[in-house]
C-alpha cells in the first residue's frame, strides 16, 4: 500500500477504532446497569433529533458549546491552556444578567445590549487570567482554575443577596427576567436564530483570524517558537492578552445566550459545564478548527438525548457525559500510541505547541 | 468551643488524606489533574465495597486502589505514550464524575457501613484536648499520623529527599543512578491512593452514604490547597483544616448569613492565585534562603519538573 | 587505574565532532585536554563520563572494555565528570545536594560529618545548610567533587571549570586538584585557556577539528601549544584598507551585569560600512556584548549610540524599528519559528501594514527570495526542515533591505563551506549600504579575512582592538588566548 494512503487509513483508524471502542464501554455501562443497550441508544438519539423540540434542543445545547471552543483555539493556537473558560462563560452571564436586569426598552435594544454585556464580561474575566499569566507568572491552569470558581462565588453571592428573589433567598436563583430580556425563539421551541447565527459567525470569525490575520499568525509563532517570535519582533505579551481577551469574550456570548436563552435568570450553575465540554471537544479534534462544528453537534446530540433519556428510561444522564470522557480518552491514548512509535517528532498530544505544561 | 474544633478536625481528614497524597503525586513531578473525578469514584467505590462486604476497612481498601489506578494512568499516558498530563488529568476529572454519577445510582440513599466511633481509651479523657484529638475513629486517627509520618518521611529520610529531586531536576537525578521514571509511577500511584482513601473517608465517614455528585468540588480544592501549601505535608494539611474552619463557620453562621456556606468554601482559590503570585517574588525567596527557620513556613517552591515528562 | 578511548567517532549530521580520537589518563596525573572551541573536546568527555554514546570506539579500564550507558556507569566504573554548570538541586541544601542518592552516605548525620571534613580538607569553604542557589558557581563546583569523589570516582573529567569562577576559587580548585592527584586519583582537565592548562597539568594533548593533534609534557613551548591549537595558518595577503564612511555606532564605556560573565566597561565605535569582528573563547563577554546592542539585556552603565541617537535604554523592538537586527548562533531556538513554512514566516516579518495576510502574496514573495537568497526548500517546507545553511539564507532573507546596524552571533558556525561563502557575499552587499556590522566568530580565518578590525576578549573584557589585515594569524591566536593578560 502506498505510504499516503496507509497514513490516512491510519488516520481514520485512530478516530474510527476508538468511537467503536466507547461505543462497546457505553453498550457494557448499559448492560451493568440492566438496561437494554440498543433501546437506550436510540432513545438517546431520539432524545436529540426525535422531533422538532429535541432538535431546537440540541442546537442550543451546540450554540455555547461552538461559541466557547471557537474561543479555545485562539487561546490554544498561542500556547495557553485556558481551563478558566468556564469562569469566562459564568462571568459573561453575570454581565448578561446585569444587563437583562438594568436596560431598559424593547427586546430589539436589550438583547443586543444583554450580547454585548455578556461579550464583554467574558472578556474582562479572560483577560485576568492573562494577566495573571504575562504579568504575575501565575501558570494560566491554575489561574484559570481560580478565577472559575471566584465567578462561581460572584454568582452565588448575587442570587442569595443583592439579587435575591422576592421573599425567599433561594440558591435556585434570581426571578426570571423581564419578558423583553428573553431571546426571541422561533414558535414554541427553544431554538434562537440569533444563537445560531452568534455561534456560526463565532466559528467562521476565528477560523478567519487564526488563518486569515497576521494577528492570527502572530499567535501561531508564539505557541511554536515564543523566544523566535520574539526575536522577529512579535509583540508576544500584548497577543497573549489580546487572545485570553478574545477567548474570554466569545465565553461571555455564550454566558450571555445560556442567561437569556435557556435558563432565563442567573443560575449558580449558569455555565453548565459547557466550558469544560468545550475543552473536551478541542482536544478530540486534535485543535482542528473545521472538525469543531460537527464534533460539537455530536457532543449536544449526546447532551440533550441524555436528558431525554433519564426522562424516558430514567437511566442517569450522566451516561452521556461518560460517552462523552470515554470517547476523548481513548483518541488520546490512541493518538498517544501513535506518537510513542513514531521517534522522529517531539510532539505531544493534547499540547497543540509540543510542549508540556 | 471544643465541639466546633472537634467537628473540624474531623471534617477536615478526607482532605488531609487527599492534600498529602497530590503533594506527594506533585512533588515527584507529575500533575494529576483528575482529583475531582478521581476521588468521586474513589468514593463510591469505598462505598460500594463497603456495602457488599458489610466491612468498612475492605471500602478503604477499593478507594485506594481506584484512586491508585486513576493516577497511575495520568503517570503512564505521559511517561509512556507522551500524552500531556494536563489534557488526560483533565479528561479523567469530567469522565471519573460522570462515571461515579452514572454507576452510583443504585447506591444514592442506601445505608453503607461506617467506620465505627473509637476514642483512644485513658488518652480521650484528657480535659479538652482529649475530646478534639483523641474522641474520633481510626481513619481520624490515620489522618493525624499521616501528617507526622509523611512530612518526616519527605524531610528526614533518604527516599524522601530522592522524591523531592525527582521532581526538582530530573536530569540530575538521572546522573545519580535514580530511576526517575519508575519512581514517578511509584509515587503516583501512592499519592492516588491516598486521594482515593480521602475519597472514602466522605463516604464511609464524614459524610456517610452516597449522593449525586457526593463530593462535588472538594477534588479541585484539593489542587488548590496543595499549592498554597507550598507542596508541604503540614502546610497542605493545614490548608486542610482551615478549609474545614472555613465550611463549619459557615454552617454556624448560616441562619445569620445565609449562602455564606457556598461561598466561603470558594476561599481556597483566590489564596491559591495569591500563593501563585507569591512564588514569583524573589523577595520572598531572598528572605526564605537567609532565614532558616522561616524557610519550612514561607517557601512556595514549586517543583520545577512539575507536569514535564522526563526523556533519560 | 588507567582509562583508555580509542578510536572514538562521533558525529552529528554532516560535523564529526570525534573522529577517531585516542586518549589515556593514568593514576594520579593532571591531563589537560587543550582545543578551540568547536574542537571536540566536550563530545570527548561526554562519551567517556556516559552522557553521550559513541558511535565507534571503545573505552577501556585497565585493559578492560567496558559499555557506558549511562552517567551512572560510569560512576559505577570511576569515572565522573564536573559539568561548568554543575547538576545540582537548586532550591536544597548543600548537605542534602551531597546525601540524595549517595549510597555511601548512610543517614544524615554521618554524611555531614563527612561533608564538613573533606571540604575543610580541599580549603572549601561550605555551608552545609545553604540552599545552593545561594552557592557562586565555583561553590558548587566544590560540592560536586566532594560529591564524586565520595562516590569512589577515580578519574575525575572537569570541562571547562574556570569559565565562571574567580580567581581566588580558582586558586582554591587547582590546589584541590593537585591534592586528588597526589592522592591518585586522575585529573583530566578540558579547557581552551592556555595558561591555566600550563600552570596546572603535567600532560597536554591538544585538539583540533575533531581529531588529537598533538601531546606534549608540560613545561613545555607555549608558542608551539598555541600553534597546535589553531594550527598553522596563512596569513592572508596584506589588502587595501576598506572605505569605511562615518562613525555611526558609538559604544562607550558600556558594561553589562551578568551571572556568569559579566562585561567590563568597553568602548568601540563602529563606521558606516564597517565589519568589526568580536574574537574570544567561548564566554568571554561576546554574547553579552551582542545581545545588549540589540535590546534583549540592558546595558549596566555607559552609552549606546547610533548616528547620535541615544539608544542605551530602548526596548527591543524599537530598536528593530531603528534598522538594528540581531541573528543569533541557535537558528532555532531563537530565530526561525520551529513549524512554521517560510511562507509563513516571509508573512511574519513583512510590515506592509494590514490586518490580513494576502497569503498568495506571502508564497510570491517567499519563492522570490527562495530564489534571491538560493535557498534549497520550498515554500512550504517548515524551518526546521531545511538543513543549517539554508536556515541562515531564510534568516538572511527575512532581514530588511536597508539596514543601520547588523549583529550576528557565529554567522557561519556548522555552515559548509558554499554556505559560508554564500553568507559573506550577502554581507559585502550590505556593507555598500553603508551598514555597521558587528559579528562574533570563533574563527580565525573568517575575522581576518572578513573582519575591518576585530576586537579580542578576554574574561569579559577588551583586550585589544586590531587592523585585521595588520595583525597575523599568530598573534592574534595568542590574544585569544589570553597571552599579554596577566593572569586574574
Amino acid at each position: 500500500m502506498p505510504p499516503a494512503e496507509r497514513t490516512r487509513l491510519h488516520r481514520t483508524a485512530l478516530l474510527v477504532l476508538p468511537a467503536l471502542a466507547a461505543l462497546g464501554v457505553g453498550i457494557l455501562l448499559l448492560l451493568a446497569a440492566g438496561v437494554p443497550p440498543f433501546e437506550a441508544l436510540w432513545r438517546l438519539y431520539e432524545g436529540a433529533f426525535g422531533d422538532g423540540g429535541d432538535v431546537a434542543n440540541t442546537l442550543m445545547a451546540w450554540v455555547p458549546l461552538v461559541l466557547a471552543a471557537a474561543g479555545l483555539c485562539v487561546t490554544f493556537a498561542a500556547g495557553a491552556w485556558n481551563i478558566g473558560i468556564d469562569g469566562q462563560i459564568t462571568f459573561g452571564a453575570i454581565s448578561a444578567a446585569a444587563a437583562a436586569r438594568l436596560v431598559p426598552g424593547s427586546t430589539a435594544v436589550v438583547v443586543p445590549a444583554v450580547v454585548l454585556a455578556g461579550l464583554a464580561g467574558g472578556a474582562l474575566w479572560g483577560l485576568a487570567a492573562g494577566v495573571l499569566r504575562t504579568h504575575g507568572g501565575v501558570n494560566e491552569i491554575f489561574g484559570g482554575l481560580g478565577l472559575d470558581f471566584v465567578a462561581r462565588g460572584l454568582a452565588i453571592y448575587l442570587i442569595i443577596g443583592p439579587w435575591q428573589r422576592e421573599g425567599v433567598a433561594s440558591t435556585g436563583g434570581t426571578d426570571l427576567f423581564r419578558r423583553e430580556a428573553w431571546l426571541p425563539t422561533v414558535g414554541s421551541t427553544n431554538l434562537s436564530i440569533l444563537a445560531l447565527v452568534l455561534a456560526i459567525a463565532a466559528l467562521a470569525g476565528t477560523v478567519v483570524l487564526l488563518r486569515g490575520t497576521r494577528f492570527g499568525l502572530e499567535l501561531k509563532a508564539i505557541g511554536k517558537g515564543p523566544a523566535s517570535a520574539i526575536l522577529l519582533g512579535v509583540d508576544a505579551t500584548r497577543r497573549m492578552l489580546w487572545s485570553f481577551l478574545i477567548c474570554g469574550g466569545l465565553a461571555g456570548v455564550a454566558g450571555a445566550v445560556q442567561a437569556i436563552g435557556f435558563h432565563h435568570k442567573l443560575v449558580p450553575a449558569v455555565s453548565g459545564g459547557y466550558g469544560f465540554l468545550a475543552l473536551l471537544v478541542v482536544l478530540l479534534v486534535g485543535f482542528r478548527q473545521a472538525w469543531i462544528a460537527p464534533v460539537a453537534l455530536f457532543f449536544a446530540a449526546i447532551l440533550s438525548g441524555s436528558t431525554q433519556l433519564q426522562l424516558r428510561l430514567d437511566i442517569d444522564s450522566s451516561l452521556g457525559g461518560v460517552l462523552q470522557g470515554v470517547l476523548v480518552l481513548l483518541v488520546l491514548l490512541a493518538r498517544g500510541w501513535q506518537l510513542r512509535r513514531d521517534r522522529s517528532t517531539v510532539a505531544v498530544v493534547g499540547s497543540p505547541t509540543g510542549e508540556a505544561v | 468551643m471544643e465541639a466546633i474544633l472537634t467537628s473540624i478536625i474531623a471534617a477536615a481528614t478526607p482532605l488531609v488524606f487527599a492534600s498529602i497524597g497530590e503533594t506527594i503525586t506533585e512533588r515527584s513531578g507529575v500533575i494529576n489533574l483528575s482529583l475531582e473525578g478521581s476521588m468521586m469514584l474513589a468514593a463510591l467505590a469505598g462505598f460500594a465495597a463497603g456495602y457488599h462486604s458489610g466491612v468498612w476497612w475492605v471500602g478503604f481498601l477499593a478507594a485506594a486502589a481506584v484512586g491508585a489506578a486513576v493516577a497511575a494512568l495520568v503517570a503512564g499516558s505521559s511517561i509512556a505514550l507522551r500524552i500531556n498530563q494536563v489534557a488526560v488529568g483533565f479528561v479523567l476529572a469530567l469522565l471519573c464524575v460522570d462515571l461515579s454519577s452514572f454507576l452510583g445510582v443504585a447506591y444514592v440513599r442506601q445505608r453503607g457501613v461506617s467506620v465505627p466511633h473509637q476514642p483512644i481509651p485513658g488518652l480521650s479523657e484528657i480535659p479538652w484536648l482529649g475530646q478534639i484529638l483523641f474522641s474520633h475513629d481510626l481513619v481520624v486517627y490515620a489522618g493525624l499520623a499521616l501528617i507526622v509520618a509523611s512530612t518526616w518521611w519527605m524531610f528526614r529520610t533518604g527516599s524522601g529527599l530522592i522524591l523531592r529531586g525527582i521532581g526538582e531536576r530530573p536530569a540530575a537525578a538521572h546522573a545519580r543512578a535514580v530511576p526517575v521514571n519508575r519512581l514517578r509511577y511509584r509515587y503516583a500511584a501512592i499519592g492516588g491512593a491516598l486521594v482515593g482513601i480521602g475519597g472514602a473517608a466522605f463516604s464511609l465517614d464524614v459524610k456517610l452514604g452516597w449522593s449525586f455528585r457526593h463530593t462535588a468540588g472538594f477534588g479541585w480544592i484539593v489542587l488548590a490547597i496543595v499549592i498554597f501549601g507550598g507542596w508541604h505535608p503540614v502546610r497542605a494539611a493545614f490548608g486542610a483544616y482551615l478549609f474545614g474552619a472555613l465550611q463549619v463557620v459557615a454552617l454556624k453562621l448560616q441562619p445569620v448569613f445565609p449562602g455564606l456556606s457556598q461561598i466561603l468554601p470558594l476561599l481556597p482559590f483566590p489564596l491559591m492565585i495569591f500563593t501563585l503570585v507569591l512564588v514569583n517574588r524573589s523577595w520572598l525567596r531572598n528572605l526564605a534562603d537567609r532565614v532558616p527557620a522561616l524557610r519550612g513556613l514561607l517557601s512556595t517552591d514549586t517543583p520545577a519538573a512539575l507536569g514535564r515528562p522526563f526523556q533519560p | 587505574m588507567t582509562v583508555a578511548l580509542t578510536g572514538i567517532t562521533k558525529t552529528f549530521g554532516s560535523v564529526r565532532a570525534n573522529d577517531g580520537v585516542d586518549l589515556v589518563v593514568g593514576d594520579g596525573e593532571l591531563l589537560g585536554v587543550l582545543g578551540e572551541n568547536g574542537a571536540g573536546k566536550s563530545t570527548l568527555m561526554k562519551i567517556l563520563s556516559g552522557f553521550q554514546p559513541a558511535d565507534s570506539g571503545r573505552v577501556s579500564i585497565d585493559g578492560h572494555q567496558i559499555s557506558l550507558a549511562s552517567p551512572a556507569d560510569a560512576v559505577a566504573a570511576g569515572i565522573g565528570m564536573l559539568h561548568q554548570d554543575p547538576l545540582v538541586f537548586l532550591p536544597m541544601t548543600v548537605l542534602d545536594n551531597y546525601v540524595l542518592a549517595n549510597p555511601a552516605q548512610g543517614d544524615r548525620r554521618r554524611g555531614r560529618h563527612e561533608l564538613a571534613a573533606a571540604a575543610g580538607r580541599f580549603g572549601f569553604g561550605l555551608d552545609l545548610d545553604t540552599p545552593v542557589r545561594r552557592l557562586s558557581i565555583g561553590e558548587r563546583q566544590q560540592l560536586e567533587i566532594l560529591r564524586l569523589i565520595s562516590l569512589g570516582v577515580r578519574v575525575l573529567i572537569l570541562d571547562e571549570p574556570t569559565t565562571a569562577i574567580s580567581v581566588t576559587q580558582r586558586a582554591v580548585l587547582f590546589a584541590a586538584l593537585r591534592t586528588l592527584a597526589t592522592d591518585g586519583t586522575g585529573v583530566v582537565f578540558v579547557s581552551h585557556k592556555l595558561e591555566e592548562v600550563e600552570e596546572l597539568c603535567t600532560r597536554v594533548v591538544v585538539m583540533r577539528a575533531g581529531r588529537v593533534v598533538g601531546e606534549r609534557a608540560v613545561p613545555c613551548s607555549h608558542d608551539e601549544l598555541v600553534e597546535l591549537m589553531f594550527g598553522r595558518r596563512v596569513d592572508p595577503e596584506q589588502r587595501p584598507p576598506s572605505l569605511v564612511g562615518e562613525t555611526r555606532v558609538r559604544l562607550e564605556a558600556v558594561s553589562v551585569t551578568d551571572p556568569l560573565v559579566p562585561l567590563h566597561p568597553v568602548d568601540l565605535e563602529i563606521g558606516a560600512g564597517e565589519v568589526v569582528g568580536i574574537a574570544g573563547l567561548e564566554g568571554s563577554g561576546q554574547r553579552q556584548l551582542l545581545r545588549a546592542c540589540a535590546g534583549l539585556t540592558p546595558f549596566a552603565s555607559g552609552r549606546f549610540t547610533l548616528d547620535g541617537t541615544d539608544l542605551t535604554a530602548l526596548p527591543y523592538r524599537d530598536r528593530l524599528t531603528l534598522g538594528i537586527r540581531f541573528l543569533t548562533a541557535a537558528r532555532i531556538e531563537e530565530g526561525l519559528v520551529e513549524g512554521l513554512t517560510v511562507t509563513e514566516h516571509v508573512a511574519l516579518v513583512d510590515d506592509s501594514g494590514g490586518g490580513f495576510v494576502d497569503w498568495d502574496e506571502a508564497e510570491r514573495r517567499a519563492d522570490n527570495r527562495i530564489e534571491r537568497f538560493s535557498i534549497r526548500g520550498m515554500a512550504g517546507s517548515t524551518a526546521e526542515s531545511l538543513s543549517g545553511g539554508n536556515q541562515q539564507r531564510l534568516l538572511f532573507a527575512l532581514l530588511p533591505d536597508r539596514l543601520s546596524m547588523l549583529l550576528m552571533e557565529h554567522p557561519t558556525r556548522g555552515l559548509d563551506l558554499e554556505s559560508a561563502r554564500w553568507v559573506w557575499a550577502t554581507l559585502l552587499e550590505r556593507r555598500g549600504d553603508g551598514t555597521a556590522i558587528l559579528f562574533s566568530s570563533s574563527d580565525l580565518d573568517e575575522l581576518l579575512i572578513h573582519a575591518d578590525r576585530i576586537a579580542v576578549f578576554y574574561a569579559g573584557e577588551v583586550v585589544d582592538v586590531v587592523e585585521a589585515r595588520l595583525i597575523g594569524a599568530d598573534r592574534l591566536g595568542r590574544l585569544i588566548a589570553g597571552a599579554g593578560r596577566a593572569a586574574g
